[in-house]
């Protein structure tokens, strides 16, 4: 690591440990939280949509999967929260294993709408599990972290998910650059030339459904011990969409854009306060401009895949 | 018990198909799937709740503005949202349509509000008893015999008018078609203007059967037509037909035992069909061009 590298790194951790200190209003901290959380979440979809291509619109399902095991485990079986959170991800990661096998067979919109299926199946499931998730009535007073006999504050929680966020990212950040990364994106660039390398097709989409999976689930573990109440309205198809318009918005394949998105999708609707109840509305007209005007999305490069070609006879929606 | 269910089904199932219909002729002609579609059916519900406001218990004229208002509708919603696409990679104009199908619902709970709202009464209801515990009224009949009807002017309108050859050779090959004088735009506006009004009939006929209208009712009946499609063979007419009545009754008599579940048939059903029969039942040709 560079001298300068390090003098950054040392800058932006000063200035993520003062500026919580300085923060007073507890409402700007709970959109701080959200904006982690939703920014940890971003990712993972970033690893399946973005980097792998595969269009899912169900990962509202792992974040609801992260959020009710550990939810149940801690409130039901009276396990540690961290233990809980530990579990939730590996549920989540199975979760995105069981997706991923059958969706290998299926490609592009049809992908996309399966994935839907299986998020629907999945909220029905919350809702009439009765027994096991309380149903529509979802888990209220999920008790919140504590070390050493203090319980987390807002404040102290912002520190851990902060924490969580950067570990996730700089993750997210190797998974990218390292031979994993690559290999998902010749699997995105071109999936019949990748398989003609040598590539495993199959092993690598369902390894990104799962790391996906993960990555909600840890979202989820942590959304769910923070915001202290869980129902199945929390993890609808309108979630899923929000996150894919986060992950278009920033830029699909940039690991960064991503994140840029949650935070711009997270407080856009919250600093204009008369457009809360425009939220969706938002997010929808979001996504028609993004992909009308600038399909890489804000942070994206020469993406490819999400590229209009100039140069070709004019074709109505045909593949490339 | 077994008639009613049967009733039943054959009734949804036949609003299934007039649906499924405007997924099916966009996905022949554009080979996308047209999320925004559902939305497009609950606006021509709420057309048609305000045209019957207005214009009482007249059904057929009640009918034709609805079909025509929300036929507009859905080419206003191509020519905003899919046309700057048409060269774009399909990921892109997917994204799109679903995108467009959030401002639709999105729309109408802010304009029109979130409420259920009764479908003003277009006729008296009637009903006739047809054996010991199966009972049928008059407007679960008018509905099925308005889905006949639509659909038999659809099938002459694709297979012998001259808009209907040109939507058959814009399915079979775009380019080639262009290349002999079609005009695609023209094409892909008067496919969008049909497959939106027989939406909008439906949505006429759905809120009529269950005298509600409400802004999400467009993405459950939604992704049950688009699995109707698929069941039947996504970009075939007769096959969108066919699997609407087959979803219908499947969902009815399924439904019968796992009321809870009740919605999640169709979507296990759905996942199934793409997973071992992405062609639908007849393994219809258009989708293994496409592969």
């Amino acid at each position: 690591m560079s001298k300068k590298r390090l003098t950054q790194y040392v800058l932006l951790a000063v200035l993520l440990v003062l500026v919580p200190q300085f923060v007073r209003s507890d409402y700007a901290l709970h959109l701080m939280i959200m904006v982690a959380i939703y920014g940890i979440l971003v990712l993972g979809l970033e690893i399946i949509l973005g980097q792998t291509g595969l269009f899912s619109l169900g990962h509202a399902a792992f974040f609801g999967m992260g959020s009710y095991t550990s939810a149940l485990l801690v409130m039901r079986l009276g396990m540690p929260i961290w233990l809980g959170i530990v579990l939730a991800v590996l549920a989540s990661g199975i979760l995105g294993f069981l997706l991923g096998f059958p969706t290998l067979r299926l490609r592009g919109d049809y992908l996309a709408i399966a994935t839907l299926g299986f998020g629907e199946i999945f909220g029905l499931i919350l809702v009439n599990w009765d027994s096991l998730t309380h149903g529509p009535m979802g888990i209220p007073g999920i008790t919140r972290p504590e070390i050493f006999g203090v319980v987390f504050d807002k404040r102290m929680y912002l520190y851990l998910i902060v924490l969580l966020f950067i570990l996730a990212l700089a993750a997210a950040f190797r998974i990218s650059n390292s031979f994993l990364g690559r290999t998902f994106r010749a699997i995105r660039d071109d999936e019949d030339a990748a398989e003609f390398l040598g590539i495993h097709i199959s092993k690598y989409k369902i390894l990104a459904f799962i790391i996906g999976g993960m990555f909600a689930g840890l979202a989820g573990g942590f959304y769910a011990h923070y915001v202290t109440f869980i129902s199945p309205d929390s993890f609808t198809y309108e979630d899923s969409e929000t996150l894919l318009a986060m992950v278009f918005l920033g830029g699909a394949g940039t690991v960064i854009g991503p994140v840029v998105g949650a935070v711009v999708l997270v407080l856009l609707p919250e600093l204009l306060s008369f457009m809360v109840q425009w939220r969706m509305l938002v997010v929808g007209v979001i996504m028609v401009l993004v992909m009308i005007f600038r399909p890489q999305g804000l942070m994206g490069g020469g993406m490819k895949f999400l590229k209009i070609k100039k140069k070709e006879v004019a074709r109505i929606g045909e593949k490339e | 018990m077994i008639l009613q269910q049967l009733i039943n089904g054959i009734m949804l199932g036949s609003v299934y198909a007039l649906i499924a219909l405007g997924y099916t002729m966009v996905y022949g002609v554009m080979k996308f799937i047209n999320f925004a579609h559902g939305d497009v059916y609950m606006w021509g519900a709420f057309f048609a709740m305000f045209l019957a406001h207005f214009l009482g218990g007249q059904f057929l004229p009640v009918l034709i503005l609805t079909m025509i208002l929300t036929g507009i509708l859905g080419v206003l919603v191509e020519r905003v949202a899919y046309k700057p696409l048409r060269r774009a990679p399909r990921l892109v104009v997917t994204t799109s349509a679903l995108g467009m199908s959030i401002v639709l619902s999105n729309l109408a709970r802010l304009l029109i509000g979130s409420a259920t709202y009764p479908m003003p009464k277009v006729l008296a209801v009637h009903d006739f008893k047809l054996g010991p515990s199966a009972v049928i009224n008059n407007i679960q009949i008018l509905v099925l015999v308005t889905a006949v009807v639509l659909m038999v002017l659809l099938n002459w309108f694709v297979n012998r008018s001259r808009y209907g050859k040109a939507i058959r050779a814009a399915s079979e090959d775009q380019e080639t078609a262009g290349l002999m004088g079609v005009n695609m735009d023209n094409v892909v506006s008067v496919t969008f203007f049909v497959g939106s009004s027989l939406g909008g009939a439906a949505g006429l006929l759905v809120g009529m059967y269950y005298d509600a209208v409400y802004s999400t009712m467009g993405y459950a009946a939604g992704l049950k037509a688009f699995t109707a499609a698929i069941l039947g063979g996504i970009g075939s007419i007769p096959g969108a037909m066919f699997g609407g009545l087959l979803l219908g009754i499947v969902e009815n008599f399924a439904g019968a035992f796992l009321s809870n579940y009740r919605d999640g048939i169709a979507f296990l059903v759905m996942i199934l069909v793409l997973l071992f029969r992405p062609g639908g039942l007849f393994n219809a040709k258009i989708y293994q061009k496409r592969v």
